[in-house]
């Protein structure tokens, strides 16, 4: 299999703080505001360089959101920046009305998202925020795997015309995809082909299935690895194709099982080809504190786990 | 419009008719003709009290955004003319959906915000109702838009004293509008919203404040369902639809012609 390299350990908010930059420079119609988390978002760059089009809201969501709206309407291209649960769950009717059913050119930039925010625990863990977005009508939502794939995510929602949930992270993880592809969505990104099983997985657990794929290898299984940084809308063609060639899917995700990814792959291989499916979520469970590598493996989120969750993919054929 | 769609909410609109008949007439610059969402070159409104749909839809049809026999199709299946304002069915004149409450006053700070972005010298003005203010998110707005000066913001309030469940003071006990927003910050100018002169003023005197740095509130005293005198002053007319033979009574003390002329 073709081996990813993991070229240094990087947080994927510092990919959206650059990308953000990127994004700010290349089109003048870029805003961002946040709500008293302009460092933990990596927004610094983008304040200092632009400094008239960086609003900061205090710790005042709700009317960030509509702030944000508002700017859409008159043309510009405004990110908000927040913690996963603080820009979906605290204020999801606003973000249905103003952005999802205003139909409002809204970019919302989500970090510390799932059980690897860590530390503070629970209430700032969100497992539950891709079901809440994906079932707004319209909203896009992707969930990038690394530094350079959140860079290019941010750049392709900045170009994109329409609400945009976009999902990141807290801790430093390895960087390993490629810094020059661009990001498309609405596309899965085929990570390593494989026969036997395939891997399907978004966010942080993509590098977890590069590595379960590897020790699968070792044991002479040979697993297709898919990253599905977007979740919405689905590449349902490729996880399709991919569900004909291997017979087995395992989808692993840093998120709880309703509504997220793996409902979303379970939904479209119901409809166009039945095949067994494993999951490897957060199942109904609230997060506690501890680091992230220690939160991912006791959640059942990493490589070990879904080696095993591949393996009885892989006996129910 | 409301007996027609046998369902809407009348007291409120009629609270705020004479604020928003002299603000789409007299007050706003804004040119149905050339009309686009993003409202360039132009003063924009938004209805953050999104229920007021009856007296909203009536001033746009009949300051041109749309034909005034549109009225008709209020609250019917595939209209433009939705419940609570809707964007997604492209009816003119309207800048943002609104309904779930307390969130209107935040998309007009966007909107002013843009303006000022743009070095566009035009107005925002926003409606937000007296029991909509017990919306946390309205306070939200409140600060924000003195933090970031926006002295191109005049928001109004409808401040009939009364909500669905029945008198403000009684529900909620919300207090003094008017000691609240000046504690806020903002420039807080409080009219009579039943007398055409007062209500003028007000918003000559709003206008007055573009340059000051400071945000705008216009607190309408009003009364729910003014005009109609069995109407009148009651929370009971939120959201109730008048009989046919109150319909008749109403329009004549109106001095309307029966459906008038749609």
């Amino acid at each position: 299999m073709k081996k990813y390299i993991d070229t240094g350990k990087k947080d994927t908010r510092s990919g959206f703080g650059a990308g953000l930059l990127i994004a700010g420079k290349a089109d003048p119609n870029v805003v961002a505001l946040t709500a008293d988390l302009k460092g933990s978002l990596k927004m610094d760059a983008f304040a200092a360089e632009f400094p008239e089009r960086f609003f900061q809201c205090g710790i005042a969501e709700a009317n960030m959101v509509g702030a944000a709206a508002g700017l859409a309407i008159t043309g510009k291209v405004p990110f908000i920046g927040s913690f996963a649960e603080f820009v979906t769950g605290r204020v999801y009717d606003q973000v249905r009305q103003e952005v999802a059913y205003g139909s409002t050119n809204v970019k919302i930039a989500s970090s510390h998202a799932g059980i690897t925010l860590g530390e503070d625990g629970a209430t700032h863990q969100t497992m539950e925020d891709i079901a809440l977005m994906r079932a707004l009508p319209g909203m896009v939502v992707l969930n990038p795997c690394d530094y350079n794939q959140t860079l290019q995510a941010t750049v392709a929602a900045a170009k994109y015309d329409g609400p945009v949930y976009l999902r990141f992270g807290r801790p430093s993880v390895p960087n390993f995809t490629d810094p020059d592809e661009p990001f498309v969505i609405g596309k899965a990104v085929m990570m390593n082909e494989g026969k036997d099983v395939t891997l399907i997985a978004t966010g942080h657990t993509v590098w977890e299935a590069l590595q379960a794929a590897e020790a699968l290898e070792a044991e002479g299984i040979s697993a297709e690895v898919i990253d599905i940084a977007s979740i919405k809308p689905l590449d349902e063609e490729a996880i399709i194709a991919s569900a004909k060639k291997t017979g087995a899917i395992v989808v692993a995700e840093e998120h709880n099982m309703a509504g997220g990814l793996g409902e979303a792959v379970a939904s479209c291989l119901a409809k166009s080809c039945p095949t067994p499916v494993e999951f490897v979520n957060g199942e109904d469970k609230f997060g506690q504190s501890g680091t992230p590598s220690a939160l991912m493996a006791a959640y059942g989120l990493d490589a070990p786990h879904i080696a095993e969750a591949a393996k009885k993919a892989i006996a129910r054929k | 419009m409301v007996c027609m769609a046998k369902s809407g909410h009348p007291g409120g609109s009629m609270s705020s008719t004479d604020l928003l008949t002299a603000l789409y007439f007299n007050e706003m610059q804004h040119d149905p003709a050339t009309w686009t969402r993003d409202g360039k070159g132009q003063d924009m409104f938004i209805l953050s009290a999104g229920h007021m749909t009856p007296v909203y839809y009536s001033l746009l049809a009949r300051t041109g955004y749309f034909p005034v026999s549109e009225l008709a199709s209020f609250r019917q299946m595939g209209t433009r003319l939705q419940g609570h304002p809707s964007v997604r069915k492209g009816l003119p004149g309207v800048y943002q959906a609104s309904g779930s409450l307390g969130q209107g006053l935040s998309a007009a700070c966007g909107l002013a915000l843009g303006k000022k972005l743009d070095k566009d010298d035009h107005f925002v003005f926003c409606l937000c109702g007296d029991g909509e203010s017990e919306e946390g998110q309205i306070w939200e707005a409140g600060m924000f838009a003195v933090y970031q000066k926006l002295d191109n913001l005049i928001a109004m309030t409808d401040w009939n004293g009364k909500q669905i469940d029945g008198p403000v003071e009684e529900v909620a006990g919300e207090g003094d509008l008017a000691a609240k927003w000046e504690a806020w910050g903002w420039r807080v100018i409080v009219a009579d919203a039943h007398d055409f002169d007062a209500i003028g003023k007000a918003y000559e005197l709003a206008k007055a404040g573009k340059g000051s740095g400071v945000p705008t509130m216009i607190l309408f005293k009003s009364e729910m369902g003014h005009g109609v005198d069995f109407m009148a002053g009651t929370h009971k007319w939120h959201g109730s639809v008048p009989k046919p033979e109150q319909l008749e009574d109403a329009l004549k003390q109106l001095g309307e012609t029966p459906l008038g002329d749609f």
